[in-house]
């Protein structure tokens, strides 16, 4: 690899361990997980050990891609290449939440009432639980056996209501970052990151209080019923991603301190802000649907 | 930008690496191309000796050889390998090889996106058949695991969910791939309208891929919190319901049935004009209708549950949509025969495998729309004969386009003819055999005999007994297709470049076998004749 980067030039990365590597790391984990599905902590070790491997392939290989990336290896080709490869991951989550967002709908506008016998569902709600009537949120299940019941739902206008405007100035804040970067301004960058990566924490703080909030005082669990199971794992998947974001927003402040990415070149830097936008996107659908109406 | 685009020096240096490293670690299309090709014909014949089991079993009325848990895992572990293991691995497989030729670029886009989506297909599959060996058995509720029934899957369970948890990561990274690699790698020149349309149908294919995939991923995590975390999307005790299972399923499901038979028509369409010696009719309509099926596939997934008992709309709506598929395929057809008409026709083993294809596949598409028609569906319904439609879209169907592509392209790969007489022997053994086996399951169907099964009554004895006949014999008949792959690997007549006097497009500009990077520098654009011509 003696030249440097040249835009005219077709690039095709060294081969790399770390496809292999990763995909056993992935392994482990999928193996240790049903081994403690299965028979219990006995198999978490193993668990652990896949997570451990993980993580030394996210240094890893990321790692690589960085050091090409500041040795300016990668052409304009190769950066339109990595652009489209993050749009169509950034989609394909957009499905995952839409496969969830389905169910909540599916949940309220169907299966809720029919078991509560409207429309068709008369002689379901006779011969099931004929006392069981049909309401959204649904506070207590059709039934009692595996179910719980629960106090009440969490309102949109405290906690959620704030968590809007968290991730809506993160948002703002990672956009900031950008324009210092565009115009070379590298404090602008590392405070309009750092602020984003701040929010980040808090939202991802004040979700788990409310979860407690919400097992503790409310009895809103993943047992109470389709409510609590929307409710828990659209957020909960949500507050993932969050997470997830947050610490890819946190390697790029690492990344801006040291001084890397510049004005034309900074992909990293744009896939975060886009994947920081689609985790944006996904908490005001879960606003509007889950929390609000 | 033209003149100056070519390979940066110090790749010209590691031309085919050799020894085991070169493939674990490879970046290049056609290694990683030849390794999905080689998995995907490894698990054709792990899923396919499962099919001899179930035809063992079915040999006779009554319970002879396997007992009736582990007839329900073969039945389940058949298709989720046929599937996710050899069809959908295969595609792939081809897209490596041939997009980058196609398209005049050196490789695909994110060449180590590529290795990683190989590499996980074998540890997936790892995780999938470990589950044969362990206490309680493989999978047994179906390949479509409709909860309450797959909740009672034993140990199995988390295995199966993570295996396709692991796949849907392959297929989504493969498609992420295959997607980059068109809109951004095509030659100067190489407009979009210009492209094959294999290019075309993967186009398609991988956005059906990106758009499904992840709703397969969320419905089987739902079956897991079910299972393991105290959730109830598929109980209605707690509010949910075991058919939104099915509904958020098949918005998966029969987008992926698509996944697996366009790149298909692409290669048909490839096969038939360099046979018939005459350009494709209709190419551009060629493309509207893939888009059409595609578009089409998202809006007709309750066909798959007619007699779960939805309200009347959504049997009128789901009935009417799928009716509607048989235009935009239709056109498919008409076009390929119009292809052929007053054209200057031989029958390599490749053209027959294709001719095979459309008169076969047609006779599936006829059974897809009487499924189609809801009232009538109530009665085929979970027979065999939904069990004869599917395989005639996917042996005669996806299979046979697979095998036509490989006796297509083969020689362009290897530099080697392979052996047309053992070819054709391939092609009449599978033709005739695979009608026997599968042919009298309409019949069976009509008659009521249900789907997995391992008993049935003794008067569907005699077309079981030929079916089973007609499978062994299709079985074998594939091991003849690997003979010929070695003995064509290894050696046999030189391929010219060209390979086919009747082939046109990049790849056959080429020498065969073609070089380690396709373009090294792009290809002249007067050689890019387009899929018009």
């Amino acid at each position: 690899m003696s030249q440097a980067s040249n835009p005219d030039k077709y690039y095709v990365p060294e081969g790399s361990w770390w496809p292999l590597v990763s995909t056993i790391a992935l392994f482990v984990i999928f193996l240790g997980a049903a081994l403690t599905f299965n028979i219990g902590a006995t198999g978490s070790p193993v668990l652990i050990l896949g997570f451990l491997l993980l993580l030394v392939v996210f240094v890893g290989w990321f790692g690589v891609v960085i050091r090409e990336s500041e040795n300016g290896l990668y052409n304009s080709q190769v950066d339109v290449s990595f652009r489209m490869g993050m749009l169509w991951f950034i989609f394909s989550e957009v499905m995952f939440f839409a496969a969830f967002f389905g169910a909540l709908y599916y949940a309220r506008i169907y299966s809720v009432p029919w078991i509560g016998g409207e429309g068709a569902g008369e002689a379901t709600n006779e011969f099931l639980w004929p006392e069981f009537k049909s309401a959204w949120p649904l506070l207590s299940p059709p039934s009692e056996y595996g179910f719980t019941e629960f106090k009440e739902t969490i309102g949109a206008w405290g906690v959620p209501f704030w968590n809007t405007m968290i991730l809506l100035t993160s948002g703002g804040t990672v956009t900031w970052a950008h324009w210092g970067l565009i115009r070379e301004d590298r404090k602008q960058l590392i405070i309009g990151l750092a602020l984003t990566v701040l929010l980040g924490i808090i939202f991802v703080l004040m979700q788990a209080e409310e979860y407690m909030h919400a097992y503790g005082d409310l009895g809103l669990t993943l047992n109470s019923g389709i409510y609590g199971a929307t409710f828990f794992m659209l957020t909960g998947f949500h507050g993932f991603h969050v997470s997830m974001g947050t610490l890819m927003l946190a390697v790029i402040l690492f990344r801006a301190m040291k001084g890397h990415f510049t004005p034309k070149n900074h992909f990293a830097f744009e896939a975060v802000a886009w994947y920081w936008h689609f985790v944006d996107v996904v908490w005001i659908g879960l606003f509007i649907f889950v929390y609000w109406i | 930008m033209a003149d100056s685009m070519n390979l940066d020096s110090g790749h010209h240096e590691h031309h085919a690496p050799s020894g085991w490293t070169r493939w674990l670690t490879t970046t290049n299309h056609k290694d990683i191309g030849s390794m999905y090709l080689i998995f995907s014909l490894i698990m054709f014949f792990i899923g396919g000796a499962m099919a001899m089991i179930i035809r063992l079993e079915l040999f006779q009325p009554g319970l002879q050889f396997v007992d009736p848990q582990f007839y329900n895992s073969m039945v389940t572990m058949h298709a989720l390998i046929m599937i996710f293991g050899v069809v959908m691995p295969a595609w792939t497989g081809f897209a490596n090889w041939l997009i980058p030729m196609m398209i005049g670029a050196p490789d695909m886009a994110l060449p180590r996106l590529n290795n990683w989506s190989f590499w996980i297909l074998p540890f997936a599959f790892s995780l999938l058949l470990l589950t044969l060996f362990i206490p309680g058995g493989a999978p047994a509720g179906g390949w479509t695991m409709y909860p309450p029934l797959v909740l009672q899957t034993g140990a199995a369970f988390p295995f199966l969910i993570f295996a396709v948890h692991f796949l849907g990561a392959s297929s989504i990274g493969g498609a992420i791939n295959v997607l980059a690699t068109v809109f951004n790698m095509r030659a100067p020149g190489m407009t979009l309208l210009k492209l094959p349309l294999f290019v075309w149908t993967w186009i398609i294919t991988g956005f059906l891929l990106i758009a499904s995939l992840p709703v397969l991923a969320g419905a089987v995590t739902m079956l897991l919190t079910d299972k393991y975390f105290g959730t109830s999307f598929f109980s209605a005790a707690g509010g949910g319901d075991p058919v939104m299972f099915q509904h958020i399923f098949w918005f998966f499901g029969h987008p992926e049935v698509y996944i697996l038979i366009l790149p298909a028509f692409g290669v048909v369409s490839a096969i038939i004009p360099t046979f018939a010696r005459k350009p494709l009719f209709g190419y551009q309509s060629m493309v509207y209708a893939v888009a059409a099926i595609a578009f089409l596939s998202f809006i007709v997934w309750a066909h798959h549950m007619f007699t779960v008992g939805m309200p009347l709309a959504g049997e009128l709506f789901f009935m009417y949509t799928t009716i509607l598929i048989a235009v935009p395929t239709g056109v498919k057809v008409f076009n390929w025969v119009a292809t052929m008409w007053k054209g200057a026709m031989t029958f390599e083993t490749p053209m027959l495998f294709a001719l095979g294809f459309v008169i076969l596949f047609t006779i599936g598409g006829f059974s897809g729309l009487m499924l189609g028609v809801t009232p009538v569906d109530f009665q085929y319904h979970d027979t065999y004969f939904v069990v004869a439609h599917f395989h005639y879209v996917l042996v005669t169907g996806a299979i046979y386009s697979l095998i036509a592509a490989t006796y297509f392209w083969l020689p362009k790969w290897t530099g080697h003819m392979y052996n047309e007489t053992l070819g054709k022997w391939h092609f009449w053994l599978s033709t005739i055999s695979v009608n026997v086996l599968f042919f009298p399951q309409h019949f069976l169907g009509l008659a009521g005999m249900p789907r997995r099964i391992p008993d049935y009554s003794v008067q569907f004895a005699e077309f079981n007994m030929i079916s089973s006949i007609g499978g062994w014999v299709y079985g074998l008949s594939q091991l003849l297709f690997v003979y010929i792959i070695i003995k064509c690997v290894r050696g046999g007549k030189k391929a010219s470049d060209r390979v086919w006097d009747g082939a046109h497009g990049l790849e056959w500009t080429l020498a065969s076998p073609a070089p380690y990077h396709s373009f090294d520098t792009p290809p002249d654009p007067s050689t890019i004749e387009g899929g018009v011509r």
